[in-house]
């Protein structure tokens, strides 16, 4: 930094009077429109600090004499997406869950509505894509426990199954093992005489007339003379291809000792009545409804 | 030739900066043929741009009536006789390359042709310029204008002022006629001057009319010569046969003054027709001198070939000292022989061919360009249900686009598994075997579909699937396969 008056021949410009091997190196101010617009930023940065939110204080920061909060604007754009889905859901919330089925606008704007609020309230028991689970029923199939149709699949969802609210679905698989009222070897028969119901294979030993005379004074109360199930009790029907628990013999030994009662939560009081009504179609569009 | 070249052989001026200031253009009025072709062009250009939106087109009732519109809402682009949906888009990949080939077929023949005579920054330049030429006067007068002392007097100012006005006019007329083509033009502009138009169209008109008054009043040749990458590829497509504006310097050297070689030629001495008045410099609206020979810089606008035209006329001699023209016959002439053209050569047959064969592939597709369409999307959790009684049903959406302009009944058939049942959520069809739905006008219309194979029936594993929609009243029918998938 000795003489700032070497001219380098060649571009005519001063150099900075550094030299390396023989290299110097040429003194290139910054243009001064670049300079001066940088200066301008910076006094541009004082006008910030009034209005902005700026300097942090002991428990929080200047406000600014704006006033400017970026929680606040989200709040201004929650509330206006709830205006607009207000505006939409009111027409679902006037229609009765048949008509909204009916029109194909109402059904798309329900069940794209009825996926995210399955996805947020429903999935971690039901599975993402209401496939279901073992005790967890899947909703696309046609058998349902306590009803299929649009109204029923309203009423579970509102109150649901053993949920303790007042107006729940009651009933249950009693424990008959565990309260004595069949013997190991009796439950191991009627285990067998409702494997034949639905056509699956039986022990060869087991006695088809002791498990049919064990159903009828146990069973049939609920399940129905037929084994058809009682939708009113969530008796499930013993006849068909679809087990909640599973149907291999130790899975039903079990379930016949120790009893079954999942809960199905009730969502009224949890999500407003248009999302229930909601809910309620999208689960029936699934493909299983009545 | 690929002999390396050595440093000290570069034609670099070793003590001079490696930077050259712009200097400006000040390009002189000149009248001709090429100058008559150019104000034709800009004409039907500028004509095609600001009026093009204003054109009618009867679509029917409830479609846009105009004839050139993007629709971005409503994501459709009408083109006359033609309605493109977003899926369409490759059709402009056909249009993208047919005009690159287009400008190369262009290159092959006549050099610069788009940068000289079409080229919207070749056009609103050559505008400019006029503007300005009618305003300050031509080119000596805006010459002394700019260098007198004593610039700004109020007259000068007031000149300027209005030369910038008139610019900024022209621009904001350019960014106007850009929004109509993206909303009904006559409804747009009656909101334009109400004030009333969205945001966005004064945006667009702003950012347009500033892009034209910046590249076409201030940057103008500075945008070929750096901006533009069209030169340097031009450059590496051109050949020895296209032609190109040409000095004939075999006609032209040795540049004799007319006196001079008059008293020359009646020593017996040659002398060449050019009389170096510097006329085609000073008409070039890119500064240069054409008898430097081809140029990155020259736009071909063929200017220079009036004004030479012009002075070998006054001074009787033939025309076309420069013309269209490539160095191939400049020798021959030097050599004596005729000059020789291949309009035909295999490059142009080449692009020509391409042109053809990619043309007819786009107007094959649009013909039978199918206006009914299916798309499925098979559920994906789960994939297949079983039911109570032993059967396997499998859930689709299926996706039914219909681009004419009428409503459809469609029928949906599914063929796959024997003997299935269909279901299509929230339509109680009158034939359940056969499911019918209604899609409107122009759109597209998303339903659920549910396809039930019987217990007795079951495909044992993943079996392909494919449905059929068929317009009822038309009997047009599009198809598309999945797959049926067993637990």
């Amino acid at each position: 930094m000795t003489d700032h008056t070497d001219i380098d021949t060649v571009s005519g410009t001063a150099t900075t009077g550094h030299e390396w091997d023989g290299i110097k190196e040429l003194n290139t101010p910054l243009p001064r429109w670049w300079v001066i617009a940088f200066y301008l930023t910076i006094i541009w940065s004082f006008g910030y600090w009034v209005v902005y939110p700026a300097w942090p204080l002991l428990s929080g920061n200047t406000p600014g004499i704006l006033r400017y909060s970026s929680r606040a604007d989200v709040a201004v754009e929650l509330a206006n997406l709830e205006k607009v889905r207000g505006e939409k859901m009111q027409a679902l919330a006037a229609a009765s869950l048949a008509d909204i089925e009916k029109d194909p606008a109402m059904l798309a704007l329900a069940r794209a509505r009825g996926k995210t609020v399955f996805g947020d309230n429903c999935a971690p028991c039901h599975g993402s894509g209401a496939a279901g689970a073992k005790g967890y029923p899947n909703l696309n199939d046609d058998d349902w426990l306590w009803g299929g149709s649009l109204d029923q699949i309203a009423q579970t969802i509102r109150f649901g199954a053993r949920s303790g609210n007042a107006k729940q679905h009651e009933g249950q698989m009693l424990a008959f093992g565990k309260d004595g009222v069949l013997k190991p070897d009796q439950i191991v028969t009627v285990a067998n005489y409702v494997r034949s119901l639905s056509g699956l294979p039986t022990r060869p030993t087991y006695d088809a007339a002791a498990g049919a005379k064990i159903f009828a004074e146990n069973c049939a109360v609920c399940h129905g003379d037929n084994a058809r199930g009682n939708q009113e009790l969530g008796a499930p029907n013993l006849t068909d291809q679809i087990w909640l628990y599973g149907s291999d013999e130790a899975t039903l030994i079990e379930t016949i000792a120790n009893g079954r009662a999942g809960v199905m939560p009730a969502w009224e009081g949890r999500l407003d009545p248009t999302t229930i009504k909601v809910m309620a179609v999208y689960v029936h569009s699934l493909g299983g409804g009545k | 030739m690929n002999r390396p070249i050595k440093p000290q052989e570069l034609p670099y001026d070793e003590d001079g900066p490696l930077y050259v200031a712009r200097r400006k253009v000040y390009p002189q009025r000149v009248s001709g043929t090429f100058r008559r072709i150019k104000w034709t062009l800009m004409a039907v250009c500028l004509g095609i741009y600001y009026l093009l939106p204003f054109v009618r087109w009867n679509r029917g009732l409830g479609a846009p009536d105009q004839a050139v519109l993007i629709d971005f809402p409503n994501r459709r682009f009408y083109f006359f006789f033609i309605e493109l949906w977003p899926q369409e888009v490759y059709y402009f990949t056909g249009l993208l390359i047919l005009a690159a080939i287009a400008l190369f077929l262009m290159n092959a023949i006549g050099g610069r042709i788009w940068c000289g005579y079409l080229c919207p920054q070749t056009v609103w330049t050559d505008l400019f310029y006029a503007v300005e030429r009618l305003i300050e006067g031509d080119r000596r007068e805006r010459m002394k204008k700019d260098a007198a002392a004593s610039r700004w007097t109020l007259r000068r100012v007031s000149e300027v002022g209005l030369k910038h006005f008139i610019w900024l006019m022209i621009a904001w007329w350019t960014g106007g006629a850009w929004v109509l083509y993206f909303d009904d033009a006559p409804t747009l502009v009656k909101q334009l001057l109400a004030f009333d138009a969205p945001a966005v169209a004064y945006i667009w008109i702003a950012i347009l009319t500033a892009s034209t008054y910046v590249l076409a009043g201030h940057m103008r040749e500075q945008v070929c010569t750096y901006m533009c990458p069209w030169p340097r590829i031009q450059a590496a497509l051109t050949d020895e046969w296209a032609l190109n504006v040409t000095y004939r310097y075999d006609r032209g050297e040795k540049r004799t003054s007319v006196k001079k070689a008059a008293e020359l030629k009646a020593l017996g001495e040659h002398v060449g027709d050019c009389v170096d008045c510097y006329q085609c410099v000073a008409v070039c609206p890119t500064g240069i001198d054409i008898r430097n020979g081809p140029q990155l810089e020259c736009i071909q606008c063929g200017l220079c070939i009036d004004a030479c035209d012009a002075v070998m006329k006054k001074i009787g001699r033939e025309p076309r000292l420069i013309g269209y023209d490539n160095d191939i016959n400049i020798h021959r002439r030097a050599a004596g022989k005729p000059p020789i053209y291949r309009t035909v050569r295999p490059r142009t047959v080449l692009y020509g061919v391409i042109i053809a064969v990619v043309g007819s592939i786009m107007l094959y597709v649009l013909a039978t360009r199918s206006l009914l369409d299916v798309n499925v999307l098979h559920d994906r959790n789960p994939v297949a249900v079983r039911l109570s009684d032993g059967s396997i049903r499998n859930a689709y959406t299926i996706r039914l686009l219909n681009k004419s302009g009428f409503d459809r009944v469609i029928a949906i058939d599914v063929d796959g598994p024997k003997n299935p049942t269909t279901h299509v959520v929230g339509v109680d069809s009158v034939t359940p075997d056969r499911p019918m739905v209604v899609i409107g006008r122009d759109t597209t219309s998303e339903l659920r579909m549910l396809v039930t194979a019987p217990a007795n029936d079951n495909p044992a594993k993943s079996i392909p699937v494919r449905f059929h929609v068929t317009d009822i009243g038309l009997g047009e029918v599009a198809s598309a396969t999945d797959n049926f998938v067993a637990p």
